[in-house]
């Protein structure tokens, strides 16, 4: 490789759930080099280690594969490199559906899948704390051994070295576990450009630009605030390609032809989503600094990215532990015109006093009024009694699971036994759910470096 | 001086960390980011927020992209999957910001555009072609 001086890397997923008709688009919609898709969530690893308990076979992004099957004889005939993490806590089971979907695409012998595995630690908790790793919680300080037992999912973020080997060994789809989303971009960068993981400056910028690509639309026009209803074309929006050049600089901007916008305005926002302290953006491979980032919006969908710095990684890397950590419920009612959030806040007070008399424990019971203050809160001041309408939004979160399933059958009754003009009971019970909580930890890297491993395999 | 909200001088977003709620400020205009640094100081933010925000606000200024940002702290009732709220990921702080009003010389006030409406004859029809 490192023959080209800028490779276009097309954005098409945002997270697991996102546009299935936006990856097509990017791959049929004009040219470009890599298609990178993330889908992974925080909440994501847990449910996917769920799926995998009751189907050895489950436990990746299940979408991933009849998109591939479309879309394999397009990116062989174009040459298009895939790389994501769709593989979950499965990226095998992914991989290998992957080779069954390029089978009926009829690409036999002319493509190859990788993929990454080692990132999922699950397995190795007991042995690894034995070890002397904490694996103490970021925020509280306290030892993962105190809930060991209701851990259902351990998966360290991941950097681009694998994702970079796996294309050097020919790899044309690429699935992986917990990689971070934003090494998805910055991987084939480092591929193609053959850049050195010390060269912190342009890792930093490939990094910039993973988090632009990362949440699909989302730079591009989607969600986008400034003079929103101007945006145009949204019923088919254009998702985000970079522009990636060889010294670390790279333009944003979408296909010919697509809806959306990429502006200064949309670029910004995008920036700013999730950020925690812009000085220190952690990833495994470099420390960016976003407050060096330059904008230069050059007009027709294309902003020039600049000027970005970083620093050396550190010896740790993230972990991403989900634990059962009790059951939730939420039920709603919909209270109508006169005195609609005077109705709906009384018939709250009458359902805090029937769970109180019924002995149930919470943790916390929650009541919002949809409509009036679920959003913004104390910040709007008190409903006018002419209100046309207002949903009673009422949630608990306890640890016993019997209180909360009683609580569902606390919101129908209301209906017959509590203030008038009250509707919207229709969809029945709420359901409860199991809280997965999150436990965000660090472990030493060569605990974990050793144990990643990259596999090709042909279709 | 003016008393406008800050909708007409800014747009932002906001997103989540765990428990933790960020809203990135961002001015239309980069003539008026030193009147969003001086209105905007942590303690102003966490004082608009109120009792939505349990714990401590950080602010950092990203002078480039004339923008600042906002970590609110114990904002999304244990956030994730535990949070009883309709906005468990903090998708509207940002919306929530820009309610607060600030304060901006009367020459600058009278030069601004209104922002964050549609324009009342504007048709969600429209909308999307």
């Amino acid at each position: 490789m490192a023959d080209k001086d800028t490779i276009r890397i097309a954005s098409g997923q945002g997270f697991w759930g996102d546009d299935l008709e936006a990856p097509v688009r990017q791959v049929r919609g004009g040219p470009i080099d890599y298609l990178v898709m993330d889908y992974l969530a925080e909440v994501t690893m847990s449910i996917m280690q769920k799926q995998r308990a009751r189907d050895p076979n489950a436990g990746y992004a299940r979408d991933f594969v009849p998109l591939m099957e479309r879309i394999f004889p397009d990116i062989v005939e174009k040459g298009v490199r895939v790389v994501t993490n769709a593989g979950g806590v499965n990226p095998e089971g992914c991989a290998q559906a992957l080779l069954g979907a390029g089978r009926a695409a009829g690409v036999m012998g002319k493509a190859a899948v990788g993929r990454v595995e080692g990132d999922d630690i699950l397995a190795r908790l007991p042995k690894l704390i034995e070890e002397g790793h904490a694996l103490a919680n970021m925020e509280t300080g306290e030892p993962l051994e105190s809930i060991l037992d209701e851990v259902q999912s351990a998966n360290v973020y991941i950097g681009a070295e694998p994702i970079v080997e796996a294309l050097r060994k020919g790899a044309d789809v690429i699935v992986t576990g917990r990689s971070t989303d934003t090494a998805l971009t910055y991987g084939p960068m480092i591929h193609e450009f053959g850049w050195s993981l010390d060269d912190h400056d342009r890792i930093a910028a490939g990094v910039v630009a993973g988090h632009i690509n990362e949440c699909g639309a989302q730079s591009t026009g989607g969600n986008c605030l400034i003079d929103w209803w101007t945006m145009p074309g949204m019923a088919e929006p254009g998702f985000p390609i970079v522009e990636a050049n060889r010294d670390g600089t790279f333009v944003v901007t979408k296909h010919d032809g697509t809806g959306g916008r990429v502006s200064r305005a949309t670029v910004t926002e995008q920036i700013v989503y999730e950020m925690g302290d812009p000085r220190e953006y952690i990833t495994p491979d470099v420390v960016a600094d976003f407050t060096t980032i330059r904008l230069d919006d050059l007009g027709n969908d294309r902003v020039k990215v600049h000027g970005i710095t970083g620093g050396p990684r550190t010896d740790f890397l993230k972990v991403s532990i989900a634990y059962s950590d009790g059951w939730k419920a939420t039920g709603t009612l919909t209270y109508a015109w006169p005195d609609a959030a005077a109705k709906a806040r009384a018939a709250g007070v009458l359902i805090r006093e029937r769970l109180d008399r019924l002995g149930l424990e919470f943790d916390a019971v929650r009541i919002e009024l949809v409509g009036w203050d679920s959003t913004h809160g104390p910040l709007v001041g008190e409903p006018p009694a002419d209100l046309p309408e207002v949903q009673l939004r009422v949630g608990v979160r306890g640890k016993n699971r019997d209180h909360v399933e009683r609580f569902t059958r606390e919101i129908a009754p209301l209906v017959l036994t509590g203030p008038p003009s009250v509707t919207g009971f229709a969809g029945g019970r709420p359901r409860a759910q199991e809280i997965m909580a999150y436990w965000p930890a660090l472990i030493r890297r060569e605990a974990v470096e050793p144990f990643l491993s990259v596999t090709v395999t042909e279709v | 001086m003016a008393r406008i909200p800050l909708v007409r001088l800014a747009h932002a977003r906001s997103g989540d960390k765990g428990d933790t709620a960020n809203v990135g400020v961002i001015a239309y205009d980069a003539a008026h980011f030193d009147l969003l640094r001086q209105a905007l100081t942590a303690e102003a933010v966490k004082a608009h927020f109120g009792s939505m925000v349990k714990g401590p606000v950080e602010r950092f200024e990203l002078p480039n992209l004339h923008a600042i940002n906002f970590l609110l702290h114990g904002a999304l009732d244990g956030g994730g999957t535990q949070s009883l709220m309709n906005d468990a990921q903090g998708k509207v702080f940002s919306t929530g910001l820009l309610r607060m009003e600030i304060d901006v010389p009367d020459d600058v006030a009278a030069t601004l555009p209104d922002r964050g409406f549609a324009p009342s004859d504007w048709d969600p029809a429209s909308y999307g072609g």
